[in-house]
This record gives structure tokens, sequence and C-alpha cells, in this order.
């Protein structure tokens, strides 16, 4: 009798100490990470990472048309995404009780969800470069979209279905038609939800390379021009980071410290704000 | 009377413009992702019309003579994804039953958001980190010892014998299941949390040890909805690009050992694509795409499956 209860409370132990140490096992490669970014970005982090352009090989120079390429790339994404996907979300948490239409989007948008981005890459290429002949800022900026669509989409109909319905029932009670239901009563009360998706969203692609690498490419060069190959931070990253060059290794640590840092912070911040609006209500 | 049936009317117009407008875009998720598989398909006919079948078992790549297989990349792909599971599957099991059972209710949050952030980390930085970190000392200490090891015993040895260069399949599997852990756990934390705080209650009630509520309540409970998330990480994983890239090697070879470089589909495309010439060579890669998303869309539709039928059950429950 003892021996059983002595073994249930010893095999007990163990799973919850191998429990402990699997916690322990995940963070440790979070710090890990953390910590090497530390080390190697923050010497490489100089005032010129900020105002200079890519250097040739074996040059010491910066990192601003990188950025910039990104934060416009990233920013043209979320423009075009962002509408597309609340639409749809929309579409599914307010209209999409019957029908077949609404369970098989569900269904796709999931999948696209965690569909392999260098497919997005992939696809543009075909459907895009190949047509117009040249890489473009254009193009990564589409598939960036193709990226946020899925997210917002899936964000909307959660916070959509949040909604209680006594408000839409008390918007309608009063006359309202149901466009105004949804754009001024329901959409208005999942906004700060929608807000979090989005973050998330921009989140995502502003770490995303395999989709640029087809498609935007990279541009050595200062370049505002959407129309031509653009520079942006992850690509670059992969550039240098894969080089002999010692100072293109540094501003790879540099890049990589930045975008780290953005999609962190990004990520935190709408949980944060996620919290505190869910809180309030 | 009549200036209100037009307002009305105009209204009724409103309100079916928005609906189909709204409709319009979820039709759009649909017509995206028919126009990807078109156009992957589209693009993949030189080499489909080229090599048939013969392209999924032939392991040929040889840009100069124009020939092609999608042998290697496939096995790297099923390989390096197939022992990230095995490794991730069963920590994200301990990370989950820590933070449902174990954790102290005020670090629960703080700990789930830190390992989600684990999925917050672009790829890129792992891959960076995985050949400027991690590698050599993989290379330094690790690989030596299982060379020494398990490299000499029968039967396994010779898949875990070769040269130690921290660079190759292997490595590759590590670095991606530390990426998978996060979605595989915070999957199982949100099933494990389904699971009626009554039926926990009653085996605890009748003397049962946490481990056996875990192993013999909410894992038969949630198994379904566990098995989702396991083939969600397996959907991210088998898609998993740069930080692959970094640290698999990038050879087209087929070796037993898996401390030797290789390639995986992901990673082809990568490092080849942009600098492929000629029709045949940028097909063969396009059909590697295509293969890639086929393999994916699978595996994630089975997931979703599963999650979905977790779901009904819950529903039925309550």
């Amino acid at each position: 009798m003892f021996d059983l209860y002595a073994r249930r409370r010893l095999t007990n132990a163990i799973g919850l100490s191998i429990s402990v140490v699997a916690m322990a096992f995940g963070l440790f490669w979070l710090c890990w990470i953390l910590w090497t970014l530390l080390v190697h970005g923050l010497p490489a982090m100089t005032p010129a990472v900020f105002d200079k352009m890519t250097p040739p090989p074996g040059s010491s120079g910066g990192l601003f048309n990188a950025i910039y390429g990104s934060v416009m790339m990233t920013i043209g994404g979320t423009l075009i995404g962002t509408p597309i996907g609340i639409m749809a979300g929309t579409y599914l948490a307010e209209f999409g009780h019957r029908g077949w239409l609404a369970p098989i989007t569900r269904f796709i948008n999931d999948i696209l969800l965690s569909a392999p981005s260098i497919v997005i890459g992939l696809f543009i290429y075909e459907v895009y470069v190949v047509h117009v002949k040249h890489f473009s800022g254009w193009a990564g900026t589409f598939a960036l979209a193709i990226i946020v669509i899925p997210i917002v989409i899936r964000t909307t109909e959660n916070m959509l279905r949040l909604v209680p319905s006594t408000l839409r029932e008390a918007a309608a009670a009063l006359g309202a038609p149901q466009w105004k239901i949804i754009s001024f009563v329901t959409l208005r009360a999942a906004r700060a939800g929608i807000i979090t998706g989005v973050m998330l969203a921009i989140a995502r692609i502003s770490g995303e390379t395999a989709p640029l690498l087809f498609t935007s490419l990279n541009n050595q060069f200062w370049n505002d021009n959407m129309n031509q190959p653009m520079a942006n931070l992850p690509v670059v990253i992969f550039q240098f980071a894969m080089s002999p060059y010692e100072d293109w290794q540094k501003l790879a640590w540099a890049g990589a410290l930045l975008i780290t840092t953005s999609v962190l912070t990004l990520n935190i911040l709408a949980r944060v704000l996620f919290r505190q609006s869910t809180s309030t209500h | 009377m009549f200036l209100h049936e037009a307002r009305l009317k105009r209204q009724t117009l409103f309100d079916s413009l928005f609906r189909n407008l709204t409709r319009l875009a979820a039709l759009g998720v649909l017509l995206l992702l028919a126009s990807i598989l078109f156009s992957l398909v589209m693009g993949s006919m030189p080499a489909i019309h080229a090599f048939g079948f013969g392209f999924l078992a032939s392991p040929d790549w040889d840009p100069v003579n124009d020939k092609f297989g999608a042998l290697i990349p496939i096995i790297g792909t099923l390989v390096t994804s197939g022992i990230a599971l095995l490794i991730a599957i069963p920590v994200s099991f301990g990370i989950a039953l820590f933070l449902t059972e174990l954790s102290p209710r005020a670090l629960r949050r703080p700990l789930g958001v830190a390992i989600e952030l684990l999925a917050g980390i672009p790829s890129i930085i792992y891959g960076m980190w995985g050949l400027f970190v991690f590698a050599p000392l993989f290379a330094d200490h690790i690989e030596p010892w299982i060379n020494d090891h398990i490299g000499t015993m029968p039967y396994v040895g010779p898949f875990f014998s070769g040269p130690p260069m921290g660079i190759g399949i292997l490595t590759a599997s590590i670095i991606l299941a530390i990426m998978v852990i996060p979605f595989i756990s915070s999957v199982m934390r949100d099933v494990f949390d389904v699971v009626p705080a009554m039926l926990k209650e009653s085996a605890y009630g009748l003397g049962s040890t946490t481990w056996e509520v875990m192993m013999s309540i909410v894992l038969p409970y949630t198994k379904v909805g566990v098995a989702g998330g396991i083939m969600l990480g397996l959907g991210r994983a088998l898609g998993e690009t740069m930080a692959v890239t970094f640290v698999i090697g990038n050879a087209h070879e087929l070796s037993k050992s898996l401390l030797n470089p290789g390639n995986s589909i992901s990673s082809a495309l990568a490092n080849e694509f942009t600098e492929a010439v000629g029709d045949l060579y940028t097909s063969s890669l396009i059909e590697l795409g295509l293969i890639l998303f086929f393999i994916t869309f699978v595996v994630l539709s089975i997931a979703r499956y599963m999650l979905y039928k977790l779901g009904q059950r819950e529903g039925k429950a309550s």
C-alpha cells in the first residue's frame, strides 16, 4: 500500500519537475537570443546607422535607405491589407450565420494565416514581377498586404463576436439601418481589439524576409520610388549577415536589434492596449 | 410620407451595398487562395512537362545540365520538421502544464507572454543567432560528443556521425524546434483551459495527483485539440524559411548523417530563386514552392479540422 503511494508521488514529482524544466528551457532561449542581440547590436548602433546609406563591401555606412524602405513597405502593406481584412472579418461576424461562403472563407483564412510566407513571395513574383519585368517596392508592399489580410480578418471577426448582441438590438430598435449599426455601433465597440490585431499584423510583417526576397529585392542606394527595387531591413540583414565582411556583419546586428526591438515593443503594446480596453468594458 | 419612403429605400440600398461589399472582401480571400494555387501551377508547368512525376523522386539538382528533382529538398523539409516536433512536443506539453496547473497566478500571464514573445521574434533573427552563436558552440562542444557517444552506437550510429561543422540538418531542426514551441504550447494551454473544472476537481477529490489528472483527465479530454496544435506547429515548421536557410548549409546532397549539411524546400527557394537563370530552373523552383504549399495546406487543414472538432465538443458539453 505504501509502495503504491510512494510510487505515485514520485511519478508526480518527476512529471512536475520536468514541466518546470521545460518552462525554464523555453525562457532560456528567449533570454539567450535577446542577450546576443544586445551584445552584438548595441556596439554597432551608431548615429551613422540612421543617416548613412548601405555601404559597398568593406566600408562603413548605415541603414537609412533600408529603414526607409521597410517603413514605406510596412505602411503600404498595412494600408492595403487592413480595409480588406476588416471588411471580410465584418462579413464573417455579422453576415456569416448561414450560407456556404462564411465557413469556407473562415477555413481558408485560417490556412492562409499560417501559410509559408515564401510562397506568398513566389505568388507575387508570378503575378506581378514577371509582368512588369522588374522587382519593385510595390511588389514587396503587395506581398506584405497579403500577409496582413488573414491576421486582420481573424481578429476583426473574433472582436466583433465579443460585442454583445443587445447593442445591435438596441440600435436596430431605434430604427438604424444595418450598415449604420455595424459601422457606427459594433465596429466602434470592437475598435480597440481590431487595432490590436492591426498592430500584431504590423509586428509580423516588419520582420518578414522571405516574401521580400523575390519582390522588392534590395537596393544599395537611396530610392524613394516605389516602382524600383527597394532596400529593406530584413533582406539587407540577410545579405549582410551571410557576407564575409565585418562592417556588413556589424550593420546586420544593428539592423537585427532594431527590428527585434520594434517588433517586440509592438507585440507588448498591443497586449497592454487590449487588456486595458477589455478591462474597462 | 413620400419623403419617408424614399429615405427608407435609400437606406435599404445602402444596406445591400454594404453587405455585398463585405461579401466581396470575403470572396476575395477565396479568390486569393485560388489564384495562388493557379499561378504556382502555371509557373511550374515547364518543369511538370519536362520531368513529370519523376520530379518528386529524383535526387538530381543540376542547373548546368538542366536536370532537376525535388527529392532532397522534400526529405530535408520533412526530416527537419519531424525532428523539430520530436523536441518541441514534450517541451510544449511541459510549458502548457506549467502554465495551467503549476504556475503561481501572478506569474501566469507574464510567463505566458514571454513564451509568446518567442514567437514574435522574426525568423531572420533566429537564423543570425543560429549561424553566429549557436552553430559554433554546437560544433565545438556538442557535436564531438554526439560523434563519440551516439555516433558509435549500432543502428542509430550512422545518423549521428559526421564532421562537426555546426551547420547541418540537426542544427536547423533544433532551431526550428525553438521556433515552434510557442505555437504548440499556446494552443495546448488554450485547450487545457477548456477542460471543465468539475472534471479535474472530481479527479483531485478522488485523490489523484496533478500528474495523474493531467495524464488521465486533461489529455484524454483534449487530445483532438492537442493533436491540432501539433499539426499547426508542423505547418509552421514546414514553411519556415529564413532561420533554416542560415543554418542548414544549402547542400544538394543526400546523406544519412544528420550532422551533414542538407537543404529544404524553403531554403532552396530563398537561396537560389533570384539567381536562377533559364526557364526550367525557375520553373523547377516554383514547382518546389507548389509542393511546399500543397504539403502545408494538407497539414494545416488537418490541424484546423481537429481544432474545430474539439470546439464542437466544447459547445455540446456546456
